[in-house]
């Protein structure tokens, strides 16, 4: 909401628009309730060389369509051309002129210019490129009768003025109003307000519209005023000039002042012609599905039977309830007689059919957050008083229609405050008797006595229905910067849960092993999962930006290969990321099987380097898992991966990611990959490691490789060199595979070396052999063959 | 006999002297010095002499010349050992600058670094870490939190929803979770106050990327229910996670705002010490329909809620120009940090 200060000045003194300490305190005051400046923009600075000129012609060019050549007095005695793109102007208008030379506030100087050869003597200048607000869309016409060649400033009767743009919360409906926002700020910066008090007699032979609301929860009053004597002119100046400044285009009297009550009074309202008024009422109903009606801004809509439709007598729509008017029933030149309606929207509904339509205004934005509904009264007559000052016959007809359903909100609604539940809430110690001091000034009138007081609520807050409301207002009168700082004095200690410290380790092991955290779109494109070799099935989005960011990822995988992708497209390979995130699989439940994973993928390297990352991740969590390669995964390379077994519980995969599944993504390398379902890896519950005491023995070792099949698993072997040696084995690792000459085709070597020590005494070599045999022993039944 | 001792130290002297290297040393102290030595000799042949006085003579003189061996081999040993090993140390030289790139630890995504800090933070004032979902039924995302269906402030969450259809619910009730609050319900619901808790988590909003927006984001919000908490219990917490989080010579402040589950509601502003403003996030006291919504009674139990990015804090502390980058996952920026 744009709040000009010289407006608001005419409900209260609340500051010099040229003192800036001044302007200051007021946009404070406007924080301090809830009203965040966005900014505050000094305007009516007038820009030198921009004078009054009166059209003396018009003229197209052949080549030239956009443009016309006009020719203009600016009371110097002689005519100046100039090409102008406005379509807004005719002969004998007055309009702003920028002689050559002058320089223009957004920086561009006017210069002779030519267009087909033919120079421009200057420029005519619309609202925006004057500084007078955002209006672009035409020319910002001068006053008849304005003195040629008097600067536009003086023409306008500018004067230095400052524009505060406040963002209106959804809580604060009424402060889409100048009066609605002068209330509140007086009451907080200690100053008299003045709300207007329009006077104008309600005379005139009775005249009635008939009103008919067919759908009353939708619209709960319609009140509908006949006013004659109407001549449809341009507004005075000031008017004008406010309308600009707040960002409406002036169009004529009618128009303008409708609009000027709904900023002032946050009553939004409509003027019909009551000559084109069909059967001289309104009817108020829902739409039928798929009807029709061409909006004011010119565009055919059709609605849904959600919408509310205003139409006439005839059930011919002539406007969106709360929203847009028809273009039909829009005020002409010569209209004389308006029908003027004011009403009640309900704000859901409003709401909904602005989601819907996309149609927006700033009438259906107020009526989305609640409009006072029995401010029509004051607002019609403030609404006459001011069209009064350009049409002097003008006549408010009694017997003016006021329909109103079952749904009609009380004007008097009250809720009981308990002082003790404010002080419980706010940390205060206000007693009861403070108060009406800081509620009365704001519209909400505190009644009774004692500890809780009934307070009526004001008819334009309809926010307000709650006790919780109340505070909500006391603490913003209060002042939020008084209510004090303290801690609460919890008997509780902070810390993360075990799970938490786990995935802290998880993450650490893995940053130490040099591979980098990566953060993939969760959101996939259709056929990117079938893409990585992954089940299709998905959960989607279905109201998606865009449809190749539509489904969600059921594995962390074609987000890190699509990381890889792009990496490798910017010449960066043997890249190693991992990820921990969220997965989402479908299920029947109440929500989707959605569980935490970890994915590792490591480019340019091959499936052992995945195995090695596992193994480090499950020492330093502390158990183990099967690495069962008959069971290959989905989108895996066959010979190379593995299903990760811990129980029966499959925990993940390990091994390279399969190469039509590389290709797929327009990856080159290798890469190796390991898969985890982190739920169970966080989860599971380990013992601290235990004890064991180092021996003062000195310990041997022992180098024995094997000769074996490639069909059986090494793990089978290890096993067995663990089984054969006994109990003097402390440790067994394999340090070497060898194929090749020495070994027989389709078998490789397996050098272990094992580490021997016995608790109490020195090893002889007789011990040693006695493993030897043991071993050679065990791995014989398997298969394997101690090589000498 | 003194001639003959003084030129046998003469000689051992200039022998001494030309040795080059520890192994000389060794073997003339093993010829002068050693228990058959050349001294040793000399000395058994005093027997032979016919005087005492010749004897005593002779035997300083031998004496004198045996420590003044000593002497020149410990003294040229230890010169020697000097310069050979200076010599080994000079001929084992490395140019440290021929520097190739050794393996480096990874580096966690900025979001993590600012989660993780965030959190360590806030355990540090006494919160515990809750996480919830982010997919999500339309009751917790909405409804528990003061949004029944239809409420108009539900248009400003741009909402994404997704096709899963509860067992006997209705289709476009479930959602991609638009802020972390409704694990602030799903808390309230399955534990007993008090409740001193922060939940960081993954964020969704139908939001067009762009250097300051994404449709996916994170954010960290925190959740005090207790007996007798006020709105000065609120200022006083964002106040000492300012300090702790930012650094003692910032300050904060409450200023109001509305979010339909608060009330009353406050944006928080955090103050530079250069006298600057930040606007960081939004917070106010539990709304009692949220806390009814929970099962709790808003007369016996009060609370607190608070919540903001995490991305815009990694951004702002590394000055990331666009969030975009953030996600893109290129070595260049994730090597950055």
């Amino acid at each position: 909401m744009k709040i000009l200060l010289s407006w608001l000045n005419d409900y209260g003194d609340f500051g010099d628009p040229t003192d800036a300490a001044a302007v200051q305190r007021v946009a404070d005051a406007l924080t301090s309730l809830g009203l965040e400046v966005e900014s505050v923009d000094v305007i009516g600075e007038t820009v030198d060389g921009v004078v009054a000129a009166r059209i003396n012609r018009l003229e197209g060019h052949p080549d030239a369509a956009k443009v016309q050549r006009v020719y203009v007095d600016a009371g110097d005695g002689k005519e100046r051309h100039v090409w102008c793109g406005a379509d807004n102007i005719s002969e004998g208008d007055i309009v702003p002129l920028a002689t050559l030379g002058t320089q223009m506030p957004n920086g561009m100087k006017i210069e002779r210019r030519g267009i087909l050869g033919i120079d421009s003597e200057g420029m005519l200048c619309s609202a925006q490129e004057l500084g007078l607000g955002e209006d672009h869309s035409g020319i910002r016409l001068l006053p008849t009768g304005t003195l040629l060649g008097q600067p536009y400033g003086e023409a306008l009767g500018l004067s230095l003025d400052v524009s505060i743009d406040a963002d209106v919360t959804r809580n604060l409906p009424h402060c889409f109003g100048y009066v609605g926002i002068a209330r509140d700020l007086a009451a907080k910066m200690g100053v008299d307000f003045r709300p207007p008090t329009p006077d104008f007699a309600i005379i005139g032979d009775g005249r009635t519209t008939p009103v008919e609301i067919v759908d009353g929860d939708r619209c709960t009053r319609f009140t509908s005023t006949v006013i004659s004597g109407v001549k449809v002119k341009p507004s005075p100046e000031w008017m004008a000039n406010r309308l600009t400044a707040a960002g409406m285009r002036p169009i004529s009297n009618v128009v303008d002042v409708s609009n000027y009550v709904m900023l002032e009074l946050n009553q939004p309202n409509h003027a019909y012609d009551l000559d084109t008024l069909g059967g001289g009422g309104f009817r108020i109903r829902l739409a039928s599905e798929g009807e029709h009606l061409t909006t004011l801004d010119g565009q055919d809509r059709a609605f849904g039977a959600d919408d509310l439709l205003i139409c006439d007598a005839n059930d011919r729509p002539i406007g969106v309830g709360g929203i847009m008017g028809g273009l039909d029933s829009e005020i002409s030149d010569d209209t004389t007689t308006v029908a003027l309606e004011m009403a009640w929207f309900s704000l859901v509904g409003i709401g909904q059919t602005v989601t819907r339509t996309n149609l927006r205004s700033e009438a259906s934005t107020r009526f989305e957050r609640g409009v006072d509904p029995h401010g029509m009264p004051l607002a019609v007559v403030r609404f006459a008083e001011l069209l009064s000052e350009t049409c002097p016959d003008l006549v408010v007809h009694a017997g003016g229609a006021d329909a109103q359903s079952s749904d009609l909100l009380p004007a008097e609604r009250t809720v009981a405050v308990r002082v003790d539940a404010v002080n419980r809430v706010l940390g205060t110690a206000l007693a009861a008797d403070d108060l009406p001091g800081l509620l009365d000034p704001i519209g909400y009138t505190v009644t009774g006595v004692g500890e809780t007081r009934a307070v009526v609520l004001p008819t334009w807050r309809l926010d307000s229905t709650a006790e919780i409301d109340v505070v909500e207002e006391i603490a913003k009168h209060y002042g939020y910067d008084r209510l004090g700082s303290s801690v609460p004095k919890s008997m509780l200690h902070g810390g993360l849960t075990e799970r938490q410290q786990r995935r802290r380790l998880v993450r650490e092991v893995l940053l130490g092993l040099g591979i980098s955290e990566a953060m993939p779109n969760p959101f996939l494109a259709p056929g990117t999962l079938a893409k990585a070799g992954l089940p299709a099935q998905a959960i989607s989005i279905t109201n998606p930006l865009v449809a190749e960011e539509s489904v969600l990822r059921t594995s962390l995988r074609p987000g890190l290969l699509e990381a890889i992708a792009y990496n490798e497209s910017h010449r960066q390979k043997g890249l190693s990321l991992f990820e921990i995130g969220h997965v989402y699989p479908p299920s029947e439940s109440e929500l989707p099987a959605e569980y935490e994973a970890l994915t590792v993928v490591l480019a340019g390297r091959e499936a052992p380097a995945a195995v090695a990352v596992w193994r480090e991740l499950t020492t330093n969590l502390g158990f183990g898992a099967r690495v069962d390669q008959s069971k290959v995964p989905s989108g895996l390379h066959a010979t190379r991966s593995a299903t990760l077994q811990a129980g029966k519980a499959p925990l993940g995969a390990v091994g390279e990611v399969a190469p039509e599944v590389l290709a797929a993504f327009d990856v080159t390398e290798r890469v190796a990959i390991l898969e985890v379902n982190l739920d169970e890896l966080l989860d599971r519950k380990t013992k601290p490691a235990q004890w064991k005491q180092t021996s003062r023995q000195p310990s041997s070792d022992l180098d024995l490789a094997f000769a074996m099949n490639n069909d059986i698993p090494a793990e089978k072997l290890e096993k067995a060199v663990r089984q054969g040696a006994g109990k003097l084995l402390v440790d067994v690792s394999l340090f070497d595979v060898y194929r090749g000459t020495g070994v027989a085709d389709g078998h490789r070597s397996l050098a272990y070396r094992l580490r021997l020590l016995a608790a109490d005494r020195t090893l002889t070599d007789a011990d040693i052999a006695d493993v030897r045999r043991g071993v050679e022993a065990a791995a014989t039944k398997l298969g394997a063959d101690l090589r000498s | 006999m003194i001639t003959e001792i003084t030129a046998a130290k003469v000689a051992a002297l200039a022998d001494i002297d030309a040795a080059a290297t520890v192994d000389e040393i060794v073997a003339l102290t093993t010829r002068y010095a050693g228990k058959k030595g050349e001294f040793v000799g000399l000395k058994r042949q005093l027997g032979g002499l016919d005087t005492v006085d010749e004897k005593k003579a002779a035997g300083a003189a031998v004496n004198d010349a045996m420590s003044a061996v000593d002497a020149a081999l410990g003294e040229r040993r230890s010169a020697l050992e000097s310069a050979e090993l200076a010599a080994r140390v000079e001929g084992e030289r490395l140019d440290l600058t021929e520097f190739f790139s050794a393996p480096t630890r990874g580096h966690a995504h900025l979001v993590t670094q600012a989660w993780e800090r965030l959190e360590d933070v806030f355990v540090g004032l006494g919160f515990t870490v809750a996480e919830g979902p982010e997919i999500e039924t339309d009751w917790h995302n909405f409804e528990a939190l003061n949004m029944p269906i239809g409420h108009p402030a539900r248009g400003e969450w741009d909402t994404l929803f997704v096709d899963h259809v509860p067992p006997g619910g209705e289709p476009g009730t479930t959602v991609l979770r638009t802020h972390t609050s409704p694990v602030q319900i799903r808390t309230m619901l399955a534990q007993e106050p008090p409740i001193y808790i922060v939940a960081p988590g993954r964020v969704f909003r139908r939001d067009t990327p762009d250097a300051t927006h994404m449709p996916v984001f994170h954010q960290i919000e925190g959740l005090v229910i207790d007996r007798n908490i006020t709105m000065a219990d609120l200022a006083g917490t964002i106040d000492a996670f300012t300090k702790a989080y930012f650094g003692p010579g910032f300050n904060s402040r409450l200023r109001p705002s509305y979010f339909p589950f608060t009330e009353p509601s406050a944006e928080f502003d955090i103050q530079r010490p250069d006298g600057s403003w930040i606007e960081l996030g939004g917070s106010g006291m539990v709304h009692p329909n949220v806390l009814r919504a929970c099962n709790l009674d808003p007369d016996e139990w009060s609370g607190f809620a608070f919540g903001f990015g995490i991305d815009r804090m990694a951004k702002e502390r590394h000055g990331v120009g666009d969030l975009r980058d953030m996600y893109a996952d290129d070595k260049r920026f994730v090597e950055q940090f």
